[in-house]
């Protein structure tokens, strides 16, 4: 078999059709429309059935604590009367560290039903000792790709503790130097192992993040007596988003926001072999949420079950040296230690809830675990050796990969606003390479996509030389 | 010499500079695509030279010899202490001045 990268590649459609069990074509329609909510349907495990396997394999269930000091802290910068209540979700507490169980509980639970040998995931984040750990449970050989080196083999250091943590439980690593043709690897063990795709975005590895939605509704009504008003969810690939706002939805009609934040990372390339050992956060951050955001359909699989524009109603940013100073508050005010990514929407929370009253309640879904390399200060260290100077002054003034700004006093702390009307004017763009010439149905599929309406979706598309099948008065 | 059987690491070009991938930043492009994966080796070998290995889900990868018994040496780094600073800022703020006696 011709393994060269341009043969592997084009035969990634046949890989990922045995590796996942799904044949994606079957939803296509229209000339680029897709049938989403069928092919959840599908796959599918009704939200009770997710919770049920997920107790079984001790995933979730994790407690909702409300962060006292933490508030008190925020109504001290806040307008009198303002300062909503803040809560985090300890995902932590999952076997394997992160919320990221439950996406692997789903995929490897699918795994061993289909009668897959073992699993395979490309990843170099939270979910790689996920799947391990899951894996671990059912018996399920595992092998986690990620991508980790820089070319003079310089590691990440968060990326080379979750290396230790997949091998802990019993994985095997395969690490790459910086680029995206890990993909090419990725696609080669598929072929050779014939082990099952256990990808983020697959309707597995979505709806096992339906349950976190759900129990922080229900944990938040149990403890409070309320909804909570505004929920943040830190993004990336946009699987947590969809999982959790699906969740919420399935659980109750009550209206509430759902608020995406990433860590502001504008100006680093993410397929570089300098910027990657720039960073300070290997995910969570704008270079990968701005990007899956405009074209949720560039992930390791056809259809990616993780659509964030479907449900977000506001996307905020912060910068790397307001996520650490948060961090470390948690650690000094709360009591507890947390690795720095999930902090991403509890430094984002900390701002929105001084637009909130007090009385209002804003909802951190996710925390992670931390250790040598994820730790903040093994992040900070990492960023001194790689000549990043850190200092206190105004975050607005951090510039990525040159400088991580600690705010200078706790008023400084914003959030920053990500206009989503572009990036939905992006998304509609980036569809119209796939096709110049559109059906009902996919100006319908647009809509949805967009989360907008039809005057939107018309407005936009008369910037381009669109051939409309349809008449619209 | 390390002996069959023995943990190693080996490290392996994947992607030569003129395989690569259209589209990436010019300093990517110019160097190969490296792969680093651990098993046992299956023949007595030197560090620097060729050799097979056994992965852990009994896959054989073929690359040149890193190290026996690869170890894990990420720590938490040398000491950052603006991190006290910021236990400082936040605590003055909540508890008062007198937080640090």
């Amino acid at each position: 078999m011709n393994n060269s990268y341009q043969a592997v590649m084009a035969r990634k459609n046949e890989i990922m059709k045995n590796s996942v069990g799904i044949d994606y074509t079957k939803y296509e329609y229209g000339t680029l429309a897709f049938d989403y909510e069928a092919m959840m349907n599908d796959c599918g495990n009704s939200l009770q059935q997710v919770r049920e396997i997920q107790n079984h394999f001790g995933v979730g269930n994790t407690p909702l604590k409300e962060c006292k000091n933490l508030t008190a802290l925020a109504r001290s910068v806040a307008k009198p009367g303002f300062g909503a209540r803040i809560f985090i979700k300890d995902e932590a507490l999952n076997d394997s560290g992160s919320f990221k169980a439950r996406r692997a509980s789903m995929a490897c639970y699918q795994a061993k039903r289909l009668g897959f040998k073992g699993v395979i995931a490309a990843t170099s984040g939270n979910y790689g000792a996920a799947v391990a750990s899951q894996a671990a449970k059912h018996g399920l050989k595992c092998i986690i790709v990620q991508e980790c080196y820089d070319s003079f083999g310089i590691g990440q250091p968060e990326i080379i503790e979750k290396a230790r943590a997949c091998e802990a439980y019993g994985a095997e690593v395969v690490q790459l130097s910086v680029g995206p043709e890990l993909f090419y690897k990725f696609l080669l063990l598929l072929e050779e192992t014939g082990y099952f795709n256990a990808s983020l975005y697959t309707p597995y590895g979505i709806m096992g993040i339906e349950s976190l939605g759900a129990e922080l509704v229900e944990d938040c009504l149990k403890q409070t007596g309320q909804y909570p008003t505004a929920v943040v969810c830190t993004n990336a690939g946009g699987g947590n988003l969809t999982g959790t706002a699906r969740g919420i939805l399935k659980t109750t009609d009550h209206k509430i926001q759902i608020i995406g934040a990433s860590v502001n990372l504008k100006g680093l390339h993410m397929a570089s072999d300098i910027d990657f050992n720039k960073k300070s956060f290997t995910t969570g951050h704008t270079g990968f949420g701005l990007p899956f955001m405009i074209n949720p359909d560039r992930s390791d699989v056809p259809r990616s079950a993780g659509r964030p524009l479907r449900y977000i109603d506001r996307y905020v940013t912060m910068n790397q040296g307001e996520v650490f100073f948060i961090t470390e508050a948690l650690a000094v005010l709360e009591g507890i230690e947390r690795g720095p990514a999930g902090n991403t929407s509890l430094a984002a929370a900390f701002s929105l809830a001084q637009e909130m009253k007090e009385d209002d309640i804003i909802i951190v879904q996710e925390t992670e675990y931390t250790s040598a390399g994820k730790h903040h200060q093994a992040q900070l260290a990492f960023a001194r050796e790689n000549g990043i100077d850190i200092h206190f002054g105004d975050p607005l003034d951090e510039i990525p990969g040159k400088t991580i700004v600690f705010p200078e006093t706790v008023d400084l702390i914003h959030t920053q606003e990500l206009d989503l009307d572009i990036i939905r004017k992006k998304y509609i763009q980036n569809q119209l390479t796939k096709s110049k010439s559109l059906t009902q149905d996919d100006l319908d599929f647009l809509v949805i996509e967009t989360n907008t309406d039809i005057e939107f979706v018309l407005n936009e598309l008369k910037q381009y030389d669109i051939h409309l099948e349809v008449e619209h008065e | 010499m390390i002996q069959k059987n023995a943990w190693v690491q080996i490290q392996k070009t994947i992607l030569e500079p003129s395989q690569r991938a259209t589209h990436l930043p010019e300093e990517t492009k110019k160097v190969p695509l490296l792969m680093w994966v651990k098993g046992h080796l299956m023949e007595p070998a030197d560090v620097g030279s060729s050799v097979k290995i056994k992965t852990l889900t009994g896959r054989i990868e073929s690359g040149i010899l890193v190290c026996e018994n690869p170890s894990y040496m990420h720590t938490y780094g040398a000491f950052v202490p603006e991190i006290l600073q910021i236990d400082q800022i936040v605590k003055t703020k909540l508890f008062g001045g007198d937080s640090d006696e």
